[in-house]
């Protein structure tokens, strides 16, 4: 189980939660389940969400590890110059 | 992806050291081919018809006169790029971008495109096709766009992000929140709070050269694209989706690229040549004129900003908060985003909120621009910071130490930083000799911080060893700066040869895998952990070809500053074998030697600055000049530190430009009235001093060699330090970017009215 | 319509052409010649890309008709090094890292030449002026006058 901040535009989908708990191993799953819960958060996967994990931030990894205790943090993809 | 990103803290023989670049001579000798340097056999000239009006809806386009017109090969609108983004809304503002469908939204909206064969023909046909407008109003500035009563731009958006969902539909299209804490109970505690409002005008990247292209679309379905583009690969898929085409079909060869700054990662005249080329069945050279380049392409955000930040009498920052607004041309964006998440990034907040508001205006669509919407934020929250420090009687470089974000800190867009450069930039500027040089009459020292994220992404590289024992290397990832020189240097580090054994080239999207842009500071950061991944793999090649030589098993052979050595002492009677010596018997140990690399380039580390800046203000005029400008920049680890300067020196000149000259000047009509480098005025070489940097080396743990992007921070900083240089040489806050002769003027004059 | 005969002399070669009254000296240059080094940035004699060297003065091709170059003689960036040795600024611009993008480095050439020519020993302020009408977006100039600074130093003791 880890526990992922969500930023303010995901947390109004989620009924105003800013933090919620998945079962998740990786980002893969943690993503599908994330859907599964809150359906309002799949056009924003689709879009790209990018999950900071321990402060780095991983917009494409999305078989990185999520590790017991990590702190994870779920940013809009950003763009750049 | 069997590789280890890790950093490794090896010593370094090629990485850090400046040698000329593999495509230099090419550039110093007019050979090099930039977008509008190629032709093709039998290839017309396009052209595009744009609105004069700022917003209008397109009731008739009659292009039957164009048509008849003798040269004229053909003539396109709306219709000729029919909508096959099903349902993707993005890829749908890009196709309504580059041909308007309804309603043109901005001056310069393209409405229409011939070929021709010859420009004048081409000129001539434009005039003849007919646009019947019904012109409506329209709104530019961004705080008049929120209001209720303002024109709106598309009535089918409602702002995202409200708690309740909103009934009416809105020039908003989006609400951002960021932040910890409670803002309220820290400026409870606070004994001086500053609270501001500032404002920055739209400015555009400025690259010298305009868009240029040539399609070629053969009646198979195949076609060729040779364009200026900070990613050939992304051009590629949009284009594909946007023209109902099979990617793989589609070749498209970046050429040498004449300044992008983000402004080259959109596409908008690309679709629109191949469709003249697939109407023609001919090829179509469309180069934009700098007129369409200020009109029609991307700028930055034009943006108004609130701050309030509150501190302890002993310096320590309580709480501090931030409103921003940011504009997106017509279409929907996340520039307000950007900037609220970078906003307060240098600092170590207890409590933190940043709310950002997405705007739409009858501009052209803003694309990114260098560490894009931080430098606004940076400008309004560095000035804030200063003015507070000032309050509280205390430098403001000490002021900034004192809260400055290290290793630990939970940045104010969420996320707990790793180590960071903020601090050891601070330190390097309150120690550097800048900092003590006396000023004179009429003249001001500022100094402000400036964060970037860095991104990393896909990457692809190839690494191919020749039978002489050179080799090539190919990659993906657009040269905008110099990045084939470092990445020649990661490749002559990792195999262990030398630097002049080697030569890269940008490959086309045909001849090697996926790409991303070059954006976000990724080029050298994931090119690099790409060539070094290749470079891993092809010295494992490397080892079995000389095990096989050598006949004794590959375990017992390593690789050791260019050379294989057998290991062991069974094997002392070996010598060792060089790469040219292994490549040479390569034709009977197995065939070509090469290494490959697929992967994603995850784990860019942020990146921090710190400018300082000596101003002089004529009090006559109003006129500001930069005296004196220094930067301090973590860059991870410099591959080649003469390009990192160039980085951190081209930025800085960048936000000079934009803090003291440019704009874009809307008329009440809505249209654009200084689209030229004469009235739009970028800094020129007698403008500036020389710029000093001082690059830091804080390395990334998430790359082997410790690279961080180096390329966008270096534009955050200056709005900044320039502000309060202003301010302390003049003796007046600035609060409007940019700060124009006029626009010091009237605030000395305000003051002395006081 | 017919074309223009002109005939001139570009970088040492008698060179001759048609071209049509509107057509400027960079039109020439760039779509009649092949000889793309000079670069369009702006059309209005604004960014100096387009710089070329006409009978010893320095000019935006660009504010030029190719009909005027009946009889001058034309200096281009394609000029500069002679057979493979590359001109002293040439050298300089390499080896100071004087260009990023390098699509502003060809007219700051021919504009560096043209101010070295008139003014040997030119100081940072002759320099800075001297090349003011070229603009260049990458580089905030620092390294191109240290490598005109050189080359000056260079060509002095030549």
């Amino acid at each position: 189980m880890v526990e992922v901040t969500l930023w303010g535009a995901l947390s109004q989908l989620a009924g105003g939660k800013s933090k919620v708990e998945v079962e998740a191993k990786d980002i893969r799953e943690l993503f599908r389940k994330l859907a599964e819960q809150y359906p309002g958060f799949e056009p924003w996967i689709d879009r790209g969400i990018a999950v900071a994990i321990d402060g780095v931030i991983y917009r494409d990894t999305w078989g990185k590890k999520l590790p017991p205790g990590a702190e994870i943090f779920l940013l809009p993809r950003l763009a750049g110059g | 992806m069997n590789f280890d990103p890790r950093f490794s803290g090896r010593k370094f023989t090629s990485v850090g050291t400046r040698p000329v670049r593999p495509d230099g001579v090419d550039k110093v000798t007019g050979r090099a081919r930039y977008g509008a340097d190629f032709n093709m056999a039998g290839q017309l000239v396009g052209r595009v018809l744009r609105s004069p009006h700022a917003h209008a809806v397109i009731r008739k386009i009659d292009t039957s006169k164009a048509e008849k017109l003798s040269g004229v090969k053909a003539v396109i609108t709306a219709k000729d790029l029919p909508d096959l983004t099903d349902g993707d809304a993005a890829m749908y503002d890009i196709l309504d971008n580059c041909m308007a469908r309804t309603k043109a939204l901005y001056d310069g909206h393209a409405v229409a495109a011939v070929a021709a064969i010859d420009a004048r023909t081409a000129r001539q046909a434009l005039k003849l096709i007919e646009v019947d407008y019904e012109i409506l109003p329209h709104v530019t500035d961004v705080d008049e766009a929120m209001q209720h009563h303002a024109p709106l731009i598309n009535d089918t958006i409602f702002t995202e992000g409200l708690e309740q969902k909103p009934v009416k539909p809105s020039n908003v299209t989006k609400r951002s929140q960021f932040g910890h804490g409670d803002v309220h109970q820290g400026f409870g505690h606070a004994d001086f709070i500053v609270e501001r409002s500032f404002k920055t005008e739209q400015t555009h990247q400025g690259y010298i050269e305009p868009h240029a292209c040539v399609a070629s679309v053969s009646s198979d379905g195949t076609a060729e694209l040779w364009v200026c583009t900070q990613g050939h690969f992304v051009y590629r898929q949009h284009c594909a989706q946007l023209l109902g085409m099979e990617a793989s079909k589609l070749r498209v060869t970046s050429s040498e690229i004449g300044g992008g700054f983000g402004g080259k990662t959109h596409v908008w005249a690309e679709p629109v040549a191949l469709a003249l080329s697939r109407k023609a069945g001919r090829p179509v050279k469309l180069v934009m004129t700098r007129d369409e380049v200020f009109r029609a392409s991307g700028p930055t955000s034009a943006t108004s900003i609130d701050v309030k930040i509150g501190a302890r009498k002993d310096g320590t920052i309580t709480a501090a908060e931030a409103t921003l607004r940011y504009t997106c041309g017509p279409y929907a964006g996340s520039w307000a985003e950007i900037g609220a998440m970078t906003a307060f990034a240098c600092y170590r907040l207890d409590n933190v909120k940043t709310v950002g508001y997405e705007v739409l205006v009858n501009r052209p669509k803003t694309a990114a621009y260098r560490a894009p919407s931080a430098p606004m934020a940076a400008f309004a929250v560095e000035s804030a910071v200063d003015e507070l420090a000032k309050e509280l009687g205390m430098d403001p470089v000490e002021f900034r130490i004192k809260n400055a974000a290290q290793e630990g800190t939970r940045s104010s867009y969420g996320p707990v930083y790793g180590p960071i450069g903020i601090g050891p930039t601070l330190e390097a500027v309150k120690n550097h000799a800048h900092m003590k040089a006396p000023l004179k009459k009429n003249q001001g020292r500022g100094m402000a911080c400036g964060f970037w994220f860095n991104f990393g992404g896909q990457t692809c590289v190839d690494l191919n060893i020749g039978m002489d024992g050179s080799v090539s290397l190919a990659v993906g990832t657009v040269d905008v700066g110099g990045s084939r020189a470092s990445l020649s240097l990661v490749a002559a580090e990792e195999l262990g040869i030398d630097y002049s054994q080697l030569k890269a080239i940008v490959a086309d999207t045909s001849s090697l895998g996926y790409n991303d842009m070059t954006d976000g500071s990724r080029g050298t950061f994931s090119s690099s952990m790409a060539t070094i991944s290749a470079a891993r793999n092809a010295i494992k090649i490397l080892r079995e070809r000389a095990a096989q030589m050598w006949d004794i098993p590959v375990d017992d052979v390593v690789w050791e500053h260019g050379h294989a050595v057998a290991k062991g002492d069974k094997h002392g009677n070996l010598g060792k074998l060089s790469l040219k010596e292994i490549a040479a018997k390569s034709g009977t140990t197995g065939g070509p030697i090469a290494g490959h690399s697929e992967l994603v380039a995850d784990g860019a580390g942020v990146s921090f600055a710190t400018h300082i800046c000596d101003i002089e203000v004529d009090p006559e005029t109003g006129a500001a000049r930069v005296i004196r400008y220094t930067v301090v920049q973590d860059a991870g680890k410099a591959v080649h530190p003469t390009y990192v300067e160039g980085q951190y020196q081209g930025g800085a000149a960048q936000g000079i430009g934009w803090a003291l000259n440019e704009e874009y000047i809307y008329g009440k009509d809505g249209r654009l009235q200084n689209a030229g480098f004469l009235d739009y005025r970028i800094p020129v070489c007698s403008d500036l001093p020389m710029i000093d940097t001082q690059i830091l080396e804080i390395p990334n743990p998430n790359h082997p060699y410790g690279v961080r992007g180096v390329g966008e921070t270096s534009i955050v900083p200056p709005l900044a330090a320039i502000a309060n240089a202003v301010s302390n040489a003049a003796g007046v806050r600035m609060t409007h970017i940019p700060m124009s002769p006029p626009r010091i003027l009237a605030a000395i004059e305000a003051e002395r009215e006081g | 319509m017919t074309g223009i005969a002109v005939s001139t002399t570009i970088n040492g070669d008698t060179i001759e052409y048609l071209c049509q009254p509107d057509e400027t000296l960079l039109d020439v240059l760039r779509d009649r010649l092949g000889l793309t080094g000079a670069k369009e940035g702006c059309g209005t004699g604004d960014c100096g890309a387009c710089s070329v060297i006409v009978d010893d003065r320095l000019v935006c091709s660009c504010l030029v008709l190719g009909a005027e170059a009946e009889g001058r003689r034309i200096e281009t960036v394609e000029g500069m090094a002679h057979g493979d040795q590359l001109h002293t600024l040439q050298q300089k611009f390499l080896e100071h890292a004087a260009l990023q993008c390098g699509i502003c480095t060809p007219g700051f050439l021919i504009a560096a030449k043209d101010l070295l020519a008139k003014n040997p020993d030119p100081s940072e302020e002759e320099i800075r002026f001297g090349l003011a009408g070229n603009l260049c977006r990458c580089t905030g100039y620092d390294k191109i006058v240290r490598a005109v600074q050189d080359a000056a130093h260079v060509m002095k003791g030549a």
